[in-house]
Protein backbone atom coordinates (compact mmCIF):
# COMPACT_ATOMS: atom_id res chain seq x y z
CA UNK A 1 0.00 0.00 0.00
CA UNK A 2 1.08 3.19 -0.73
CA UNK A 3 1.94 5.97 2.16
CA UNK A 4 1.09 9.21 1.53
CA UNK A 5 3.98 10.59 3.34
CA UNK A 6 5.68 8.86 0.08
CA UNK A 7 4.14 10.00 -2.86
CA UNK A 8 3.48 13.85 -4.20
CA UNK A 9 1.02 15.08 -6.96
CA UNK A 10 2.94 14.40 -10.13
CA UNK A 11 4.83 11.30 -9.39
CA UNK A 12 3.81 8.39 -11.95
CA UNK A 13 4.49 4.50 -12.59
CA UNK A 14 4.73 3.08 -15.77
CA UNK A 15 4.80 -0.27 -16.98
CA UNK A 16 4.80 -2.21 -20.56
CA UNK A 17 2.00 -4.15 -20.34
CA UNK A 18 2.52 -6.41 -23.53
CA UNK A 19 5.38 -6.49 -26.02
CA UNK A 20 3.75 -7.69 -29.51
CA UNK A 21 0.44 -8.66 -28.40
CA UNK A 22 -0.60 -12.12 -29.50
CA UNK A 23 -4.17 -13.34 -30.83
CA UNK A 24 -3.73 -16.28 -28.42
CA UNK A 25 -3.83 -13.43 -25.62
CA UNK A 26 -6.94 -12.60 -27.23
CA UNK A 27 -8.38 -16.08 -27.12
CA UNK A 28 -7.41 -16.50 -24.10
CA UNK A 29 -9.25 -13.43 -22.89
CA UNK A 30 -12.16 -14.56 -24.52
CA UNK A 31 -12.39 -17.63 -23.05
CA UNK A 32 -11.46 -16.33 -19.32
CA UNK A 33 -14.16 -13.01 -19.85
CA UNK A 34 -17.06 -15.07 -21.92
CA UNK A 35 -17.16 -12.32 -24.20
CA UNK A 36 -17.00 -14.66 -27.35
CA UNK A 37 -17.77 -12.08 -29.83
CA UNK A 38 -16.21 -12.52 -32.98
CA UNK A 39 -14.47 -9.93 -33.46
CA UNK A 40 -11.76 -10.53 -31.35
CA UNK A 41 -10.88 -13.92 -32.32
CA UNK A 42 -12.63 -15.20 -35.69
CA UNK A 43 -10.59 -13.57 -38.76
CA UNK A 44 -12.39 -14.87 -41.52
CA UNK A 45 -16.03 -13.10 -40.07
CA UNK A 46 -14.02 -9.80 -39.30
CA UNK A 47 -12.39 -9.29 -42.48
CA UNK A 48 -15.48 -10.56 -44.89
CA UNK A 49 -18.29 -9.21 -42.59
CA UNK A 50 -17.45 -6.42 -39.77
CA UNK A 51 -15.20 -4.88 -42.35
CA UNK A 52 -11.86 -4.79 -40.31
CA UNK A 53 -8.14 -5.39 -41.48
CA UNK A 54 -8.38 -7.85 -38.42
CA UNK A 55 -8.94 -9.16 -35.27
CA UNK A 56 -8.82 -6.62 -32.45
CA UNK A 57 -8.69 -7.08 -28.71
CA UNK A 58 -11.30 -6.61 -26.23
CA UNK A 59 -11.06 -2.64 -24.80
CA UNK A 60 -11.53 -5.24 -21.40
CA UNK A 61 -8.49 -6.94 -22.21
CA UNK A 62 -6.51 -3.70 -22.50
CA UNK A 63 -8.43 -2.34 -19.21
CA UNK A 64 -7.29 -5.72 -17.28
CA UNK A 65 -3.60 -5.36 -18.73
CA UNK A 66 -3.93 -1.45 -17.50
CA UNK A 67 -5.13 -2.62 -14.19
CA UNK A 68 -2.45 -4.57 -13.87
CA UNK A 69 -0.52 -1.67 -13.45
CA UNK A 70 -2.57 0.32 -11.54
CA UNK A 71 -2.75 -2.54 -8.31
CA UNK A 72 1.19 -3.25 -9.46
CA UNK A 73 1.41 0.38 -7.74
CA UNK A 74 -1.34 1.32 -5.25
CA UNK A 75 -1.35 -2.40 -3.39
CA UNK A 76 -3.55 -5.32 -3.82
CA UNK A 77 -6.97 -4.38 -2.45
CA UNK A 78 -6.76 -0.77 -2.24
CA UNK A 79 -8.60 0.26 -5.60
CA UNK A 80 -12.26 2.23 -4.44
CA UNK A 81 -12.59 3.48 -8.07
CA UNK A 82 -11.25 2.64 -12.11
CA UNK A 83 -12.65 4.03 -14.82
CA UNK A 84 -11.45 4.06 -19.07
CA UNK A 85 -13.15 5.28 -21.84
CA UNK A 86 -11.50 3.42 -24.87
CA UNK A 87 -10.19 6.05 -27.79
CA UNK A 88 -8.58 3.76 -30.04
CA UNK A 89 -8.22 -0.11 -30.78
CA UNK A 90 -5.61 -2.52 -30.22
CA UNK A 91 -4.11 -4.98 -32.45
CA UNK A 92 -2.31 -7.88 -32.71
CA UNK A 93 1.59 -6.75 -32.76
CA UNK A 94 0.56 -3.64 -30.43
CA UNK A 95 3.32 -3.10 -27.70
CA UNK A 96 1.11 -1.37 -25.10
CA UNK A 97 2.59 1.02 -22.44
CA UNK A 98 0.70 2.48 -19.26
CA UNK A 99 1.42 5.52 -17.21
CA UNK A 100 -0.64 6.24 -14.00
CA UNK A 101 0.23 10.03 -12.44
CA UNK A 102 -0.78 10.81 -8.98
CA UNK A 103 -3.30 13.83 -9.34
CA UNK A 104 -4.54 14.20 -6.19
CA UNK A 105 -3.56 13.09 -2.38
CA UNK A 106 -7.09 13.42 -0.17
CA UNK A 107 -8.80 12.47 2.95
CA UNK A 108 -12.49 11.33 2.22
CA UNK A 109 -14.58 9.53 5.45
CA UNK A 110 -11.73 9.05 7.13
CA UNK A 111 -9.74 7.25 4.60
CA UNK A 112 -6.67 8.72 3.49
CA UNK A 113 -6.86 8.23 -0.86
CA UNK A 114 -5.08 8.81 -3.99
CA UNK A 115 -6.05 9.95 -7.40
CA UNK A 116 -4.49 9.04 -10.33
CA UNK A 117 -4.74 9.78 -14.28
CA UNK A 118 -4.02 6.74 -16.12
CA UNK A 119 -3.11 6.68 -19.94
CA UNK A 120 -2.02 3.56 -21.80
CA UNK A 121 -0.87 4.16 -25.82
CA UNK A 122 0.95 1.98 -28.33
CA UNK A 123 4.00 1.77 -29.80
CA UNK A 124 2.84 4.75 -32.20
CA UNK A 125 1.98 6.88 -29.40
CA UNK A 126 -1.53 6.28 -29.87
CA UNK A 127 -3.55 6.64 -26.40
CA UNK A 128 -6.32 3.60 -26.90
CA UNK A 129 -7.09 3.82 -23.14
CA UNK A 130 -7.57 6.98 -20.63
CA UNK A 131 -9.07 7.04 -17.66
CA UNK A 132 -8.48 7.35 -14.18
CA UNK A 133 -8.10 5.55 -10.44
CA UNK A 134 -8.70 6.16 -6.92
CA UNK A 135 -6.95 3.99 -4.30
CA UNK A 136 -6.96 3.35 -0.57
CA UNK A 137 -3.46 4.65 0.92
CA UNK A 138 -1.73 4.81 4.07
CA UNK A 139 -1.92 8.01 5.84
CA UNK B 1 -29.74 -8.89 -17.79
CA UNK B 2 -30.02 -10.94 -14.18
CA UNK B 3 -27.29 -13.05 -12.98
CA UNK B 4 -28.82 -15.23 -9.86
CA UNK B 5 -25.82 -16.98 -8.78
CA UNK B 6 -21.87 -15.91 -10.14
CA UNK B 7 -19.64 -18.12 -8.61
CA UNK B 8 -16.36 -16.26 -7.67
CA UNK B 9 -14.05 -19.18 -8.11
CA UNK B 10 -10.42 -19.51 -7.69
CA UNK B 11 -9.68 -21.46 -10.85
CA UNK B 12 -11.88 -18.71 -12.83
CA UNK B 13 -9.71 -16.32 -11.13
CA UNK B 14 -6.05 -17.62 -11.71
CA UNK B 15 -7.44 -18.15 -15.79
CA UNK B 16 -8.25 -14.61 -15.81
CA UNK B 17 -5.48 -13.16 -14.29
CA UNK B 18 -3.48 -15.52 -17.11
CA UNK B 19 -5.17 -13.65 -19.50
CA UNK B 20 -4.29 -10.17 -18.33
CA UNK B 21 -0.57 -11.11 -18.02
CA UNK B 22 -0.99 -10.69 -14.15
CA UNK B 23 1.39 -13.31 -12.40
CA UNK B 24 0.48 -11.66 -8.92
CA UNK B 25 0.02 -14.75 -6.47
CA UNK B 26 -2.64 -12.87 -4.81
CA UNK B 27 -5.16 -14.33 -7.88
CA UNK B 28 -3.76 -17.66 -6.93
CA UNK B 29 -2.34 -18.55 -3.96
CA UNK B 30 -4.29 -18.71 -1.25
CA UNK B 31 -1.54 -18.50 1.19
CA UNK B 32 -0.24 -14.95 -0.31
CA UNK B 33 -0.09 -12.29 2.19
CA UNK B 34 0.28 -9.06 -0.08
CA UNK B 35 2.16 -5.53 1.55
CA UNK B 36 -1.07 -4.04 1.91
CA UNK B 37 -3.15 -6.40 4.14
CA UNK B 38 -4.93 -8.56 1.56
CA UNK B 39 -4.67 -12.19 2.02
CA UNK B 40 -6.84 -14.96 0.39
CA UNK B 41 -7.00 -14.78 -3.16
CA UNK B 42 -8.94 -11.76 -4.49
CA UNK B 43 -10.34 -10.86 -7.76
CA UNK B 44 -8.38 -8.47 -10.19
CA UNK B 45 -10.22 -5.28 -10.68
CA UNK B 46 -11.92 -6.32 -14.01
CA UNK B 47 -12.88 -9.36 -13.02
CA UNK B 48 -16.68 -8.83 -12.81
CA UNK B 49 -16.61 -8.47 -16.18
CA UNK B 50 -16.33 -11.90 -16.70
CA UNK B 51 -20.00 -12.41 -14.90
CA UNK B 52 -20.97 -12.96 -18.43
CA UNK B 53 -20.20 -16.63 -18.04
CA UNK B 54 -23.18 -16.74 -15.23
CA UNK B 55 -25.71 -14.67 -17.58
CA UNK B 56 -28.14 -17.66 -19.20
CA UNK B 57 -28.78 -15.39 -21.79
CA UNK B 58 -25.36 -13.34 -22.93
CA UNK B 59 -25.52 -13.14 -26.34
CA UNK B 60 -21.74 -13.26 -27.38
CA UNK B 61 -21.32 -16.86 -26.30
CA UNK B 62 -22.28 -19.82 -29.00
CA UNK B 63 -25.52 -21.21 -27.54
CA UNK B 64 -24.53 -25.27 -27.09
CA UNK B 65 -24.49 -26.78 -30.60
CA UNK B 66 -23.09 -23.71 -32.34
CA UNK B 67 -26.92 -22.97 -33.81
CA UNK B 68 -27.58 -19.48 -34.95
CA UNK B 69 -23.86 -18.29 -33.76
CA UNK B 70 -22.62 -15.18 -36.40
CA UNK B 71 -19.20 -16.17 -36.37
CA UNK B 72 -17.99 -17.91 -39.11
CA UNK B 73 -18.31 -21.84 -40.16
CA UNK B 74 -18.91 -22.83 -43.72
CA UNK B 75 -19.91 -19.52 -44.36
CA UNK B 76 -18.12 -16.19 -43.20
CA UNK B 77 -21.04 -15.66 -40.82
CA UNK B 78 -23.93 -17.40 -39.51
CA UNK B 79 -26.02 -15.23 -39.38
CA UNK B 80 -26.71 -11.24 -38.78
CA UNK B 81 -25.21 -10.18 -35.17
CA UNK B 82 -28.41 -9.43 -33.31
CA UNK B 83 -27.13 -6.13 -31.77
CA UNK B 84 -29.55 -6.67 -28.15
CA UNK B 85 -27.94 -4.80 -25.33
CA UNK B 86 -26.55 -5.77 -22.37
CA UNK B 87 -24.32 -8.71 -20.74
CA UNK B 88 -20.86 -8.40 -18.53
CA UNK B 89 -21.72 -5.23 -17.01
CA UNK B 90 -20.55 -3.66 -20.07
CA UNK B 91 -21.68 -2.10 -23.17
CA UNK B 92 -19.79 -4.44 -25.47
CA UNK B 93 -23.09 -6.08 -26.17
CA UNK B 94 -24.29 -3.01 -27.95
CA UNK B 95 -21.59 -2.76 -30.80
CA UNK B 96 -17.89 -1.53 -29.47
CA UNK B 97 -17.12 -0.88 -25.88
CA UNK B 98 -16.69 3.03 -25.21
CA UNK B 99 -16.14 3.24 -21.84
CA UNK B 100 -16.22 1.30 -18.10
CA UNK B 101 -16.24 2.49 -15.18
CA UNK B 102 -16.25 0.50 -12.01
CA UNK B 103 -16.75 1.58 -7.93
CA UNK B 104 -15.57 -0.87 -5.47
CA UNK B 105 -17.61 -0.99 -2.11
CA UNK B 106 -16.35 -4.38 -0.63
CA UNK B 107 -12.87 -6.38 -1.68
CA UNK B 108 -14.09 -9.40 -4.36
CA UNK B 109 -12.64 -12.72 -3.15
CA UNK B 110 -12.83 -16.55 -3.87
CA UNK B 111 -15.27 -18.25 -2.38
CA UNK B 112 -17.83 -14.85 -2.82
CA UNK B 113 -21.28 -15.86 -4.45
CA UNK B 114 -22.42 -12.39 -6.08
CA UNK B 115 -25.91 -11.61 -7.99
CA UNK B 116 -25.95 -8.96 -10.71
CA UNK B 117 -28.74 -6.57 -11.85
CA UNK B 118 -28.61 -4.42 -14.35
CA UNK B 119 -30.54 -0.96 -16.01
CA UNK B 120 -30.26 1.25 -18.61
CA UNK B 121 -28.61 4.32 -18.12
CA UNK B 122 -28.52 7.38 -20.25
CA UNK B 123 -28.31 7.58 -23.92
CA UNK B 124 -26.71 9.77 -26.59
CA UNK B 125 -25.78 10.34 -29.74
CA UNK B 126 -22.44 12.12 -31.92
CA UNK B 127 -20.70 12.75 -35.11
CA UNK B 128 -17.41 11.22 -35.79
CA UNK B 129 -14.92 11.35 -38.51
CA UNK B 130 -14.05 7.86 -37.83
CA UNK B 131 -17.18 6.16 -38.12
CA UNK B 132 -20.13 8.08 -39.17
CA UNK B 133 -22.88 8.13 -36.45
CA UNK B 134 -22.42 6.85 -32.60
CA UNK B 135 -25.11 6.07 -30.99
CA UNK B 136 -23.78 5.93 -27.21
CA UNK B 137 -26.23 3.79 -24.32
CA UNK B 138 -25.35 2.99 -21.05
CA UNK B 139 -25.70 0.16 -18.12
CA UNK B 140 -25.07 -0.06 -14.65
CA UNK B 141 -25.10 -3.28 -13.05
CA UNK B 142 -24.92 -3.95 -9.29
CA UNK B 143 -22.93 -6.60 -7.84
CA UNK B 144 -24.02 -7.88 -4.43
CA UNK B 145 -22.91 -11.01 -2.42
CA UNK B 146 -24.13 -13.81 -0.34
CA UNK B 147 -24.86 -11.66 2.54
CA UNK B 148 -26.76 -9.22 -0.17
CA UNK B 149 -24.10 -6.20 0.51
CA UNK B 150 -23.27 -4.57 -2.58
CA UNK B 151 -19.69 -5.29 -3.49
CA UNK B 152 -19.36 -2.93 -7.35
CA UNK B 153 -20.76 -0.59 -9.00
CA UNK B 154 -20.19 -1.13 -12.78
CA UNK B 155 -21.07 1.31 -15.89
CA UNK B 156 -20.79 0.22 -19.28
CA UNK B 157 -21.32 2.83 -22.23
CA UNK B 158 -21.70 0.77 -25.68
CA UNK B 159 -21.39 3.17 -29.14
CA UNK B 160 -23.12 1.66 -32.15
CA UNK B 161 -20.78 2.83 -34.99
CA UNK B 162 -22.82 3.94 -38.51
CA UNK B 163 -19.25 1.67 -40.13
CA UNK B 164 -16.05 0.36 -38.91
CA UNK B 165 -13.82 2.51 -37.29
CA UNK B 166 -11.15 3.83 -39.24
CA UNK B 167 -7.55 3.08 -38.00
Amino acid sequence: MLKASEIKVGDTHSEVLVEDLKRTQIVQYAGASGDYNPLHTDEIFTTKIAGYPTVFAHGMLTMGMTGRMVTNYVGDGTLKKYGVRFTSQVWPGDTLTSVATVTELREEDGESLVDLEIVTTNQDGVAVITGSATAKIAS
Amino acid sequence: MAIDKFLVEASHIMMFARSIGDDNPIYYDEDHKSESGSEGIIAPPTFAQSSAQFDPDYFLRPKTGGVGWFGSGKEPTGLKPSGSGGGGGGGAAAGLHAEQHFEYHLPLKAGDVLSATTKPGNAWEKESKRAGKLKFSESVTEYRNQNGDLVITATGVGVQTERPVDS
